[in-house]
């Protein structure tokens, strides 16, 4: 829970285009100094959701709040939009310097010059670029750019800072080393973020709040612990990796632990349900662990099955092995472990998880 | 092939020695276009950009006819314009036609749905995101449609050379509302015609020269300023 202000507040947001709602937030806070990350597939609305928060977008119903203050009429809406930035997937920089494209906010705001000599080359000093204040925007690299237009966003001082998934289209380490100066910026100026992307590894970095989008709605919000361990449906798990889901039924309760069979195994978990109960079960990939079965890995967790290696994907700087133990389930391995335990498709080990990795999602209806 | 030779030796003795009717007739033409096509900026320009950033119902068709505009064959409105200026026409009252005033106006019309159409292309063509970026920015609507001009300055260049190169060539119009009076409504296509007419093919030739230099002189200088701010 966030002790600080509320700073910004959407109510009753309905947004149509073509005749079809593409947007419908009941109610969203965001708090002053959090960062919030909105997460979701194309077209969930997460762009839309900005620009609308961002008074850039006119929805047909609904009303925002920026630090208690109704944002309806126009002067209201320009001093909104001058207590806040907005960075976009491609840098869209005005053609001239740097300096000049980093200054264009404050020259909007009729800020002093000497002032703003003052600003624009600390901010160009802390995203790394005070070199290229006199070069033309049109002969930057792509990360070069993006840092431009993040430095651009930040002379002003914003209240909060809007960033629709302005690290996409970066190669990996260039979004790396931009990544680092961001956070570097944002611990030191703590300015509220509002941020689109598609990359959960970014919205873990670096948001407090997680909110998951589909079709046009926030369909969860939480701390990114919450909805990553505890997602509250089917699409927001699947969405944030729980790769493992199945569905199984209580078939005995005790202490608090309840044991769900799922197809002729039988999985327990920490659950108040009843038996009889139908659920849907969900097992983070990271949450399981291997071990062969001369020596199975020594654990006290309550889940223990014999596995065959079904298939073994490598995603990125791990490998995806899928298992089956009576019923699919998913791990993580590192190469290392993969070389160690002799993983390949036919492989048999074991595979154990914790009763609290198992997550109920009951089924609805 | 003599009569070009000569032509051409003759625009030279005309322009070296400052003959007084031409260098009156091509100081004439110059203000003449030159006033049309920055009425036609002014027009053209607030026209297109309107449209350009503007969604409105009946936008393909406007856009379409403004296009269809950039075609418009000056005798047609050489022709609309006569009529709207004669005597017993609806601004018969003004007494314009046979004056600069006529050419002028007639021009402006040639030229302002060369400039809107370039203009609206431009803004279009602005990346889609831009205006919002701009906004983002703290921009008010003004700063915001500057910015947006700024940016789209050099297709708007464009627009430009193209509204002056129609009006500066054109003779269809400039013969029927000015009348080609010698020193009074006399431009260098009008006066081309009439040369080429009596069969003074030399003179003719050298007042088509002329134009031509005039033409390239203009797009040269324009042609120069937008290429020293074309990006690297």
């Amino acid at each position: 829970m966030n002790d600080n202000p509320i700073i910004l507040q959407a109510c009753d947001i309905i947004l149509q285009r073509d005749n079809r709602t593409t947007l419908s937030i009941p109610h969203l806070a965001v708090h002053q100094g959090e960062v919030v990350s909105l997460i979701g597939p194309n077209g969930a609305g997460k762009t839309s959701l900005l620009l609308v928060l961002a008074g850039l977008l006119r929805p047909m119903r609904g009303t925002l709040r920026f630090n208690e203050n109704n944002i309806t009429c126009s002067s209201a809406l320009l001093a909104y939009r001058r207590s806040i930035a907005m960075v976009f997937q491609e840098p869209l920089l005005l053609h001239t310097t740097v300096f000049n494209n980093v200054a264009a906010g404050l020259k909007m705001r009729g800020i002093p010059h000497a002032e703003i000599r003052r600003i624009v080359p600390y901010i160009l000093e802390r995203f790394h670029i005070e070199h290229l204040a006199q070069r033309s925007s049109k002969a930057l690299s792509g990360g070069e750019a993006q840092r431009v237009s993040l430095a651009r966003a930040f002379a002003v001082n914003p209240r909060i800072v809007f960033l629709d998934e302005p690290f996409s289209s970066l190669d990996p380490p260039t979004r790396e080393a931009l990544l680092q100066d961001f956070e570097s910026v944002l611990s030191e100026m703590k300015t509220t973020v509002v941020f689109a992307t598609h990359h959960q590894d970014e919205a873990l970095r670096l948001a407090d709040r997680m909110a998951v989008m589909r079709d046009g709605t926030v369909v969860q919000i939480g701390t990114c612990e919450e909805v990553i361990n505890a997602p509250q449906d089917e699409f927001v798990a699947t969405f944030v990796g729980m790769e493992t889901l199945l569905r199984g039924m209580v078939t005995e309760t005790k202490n608090g632990m309840v044991t769900i069979a799922v197809g002729n195994q039988r999985v327990t978990a920490i659950a108040d349900a009843r038996v009889g109960e139908e659920l849907l079960i969900g097992i983070r990939p990271e949450h399981v662990t291997l071990g062969t079965v001369s020596a199975p890995h020594t654990t006290s967790a309550r889940n223990m099955f014999a596995a065959t290696v079904v298939d073994v994907v490598l995603k990125g700087l791990f490998y995806k092995v899928v298992l089956d133990c009576g019923f699919p389930l998913t791990a993580f391995v590192t190469g290392q472990s993969r070389e160690a335990l002799g993983i390949r498709t036919g492989t048999r080990l074991t595979a154990t998880f914790k009763a609290t990795a198992v997550h109920i999602l009951r089924k609805k209806g | 092939m003599d009569i070009i030779v000569e032509g051409t030796k003759k625009a030279f003795i005309l322009l070296l020695t400052l003959d007084r009717e031409t260098l009156h007739v091509t100081l004439f033409s110059l203000k003449v276009s030159g006033i049309a096509t920055l009425i036609s900026v002014v027009l053209g320009m607030t026209a297109g950009v309107m449209i350009g950033l503007s969604e409105f119902p009946g936008k393909k068709i406007i856009v379409s006819m403004v296009n269809t505009g950039m075609g418009l064959p000056p005798v047609v409105v050489g022709l609309f314009v006569t009529i709207l200026l004669w005597r017993s026409g609806p601004l018969g009252f003004l007494d314009l036609l046979y004056t600069p005033a006529a050419i002028v106006i007639a021009q402006a019309l040639i030229a302002t749905p060369i400039v809107t159409g370039i203009t609206v292309a431009a803004i279009q063509h602005l990346p889609k995101n831009l205006r919002l970026q701009i906004l983002a920015l703290g921009a008010t609507r003004v700063q915001m449609v500057w910015l947006l001009v700024k940016e789209a300055r050099l297709p708007l260049l464009a627009a430009v050379m193209a509204g002056f190169g129609g009006v500066i060539s054109e003779v269809g119009a400039s013969i029927m509302v000015g009348g080609n009076i010698k020193g009074y409504t006399r431009v260098l296509t009008t006066a081309t015609v009439m040369e080429a007419s009596r069969g003074n093919f030399d003179l003719a030739i050298a007042l088509g020269i002329i134009l031509l230099v005039l033409a390239f002189m203009i797009n040269i200088l324009l042609t120069a300023i937008q290429q020293h701010d074309r990006p690297q």
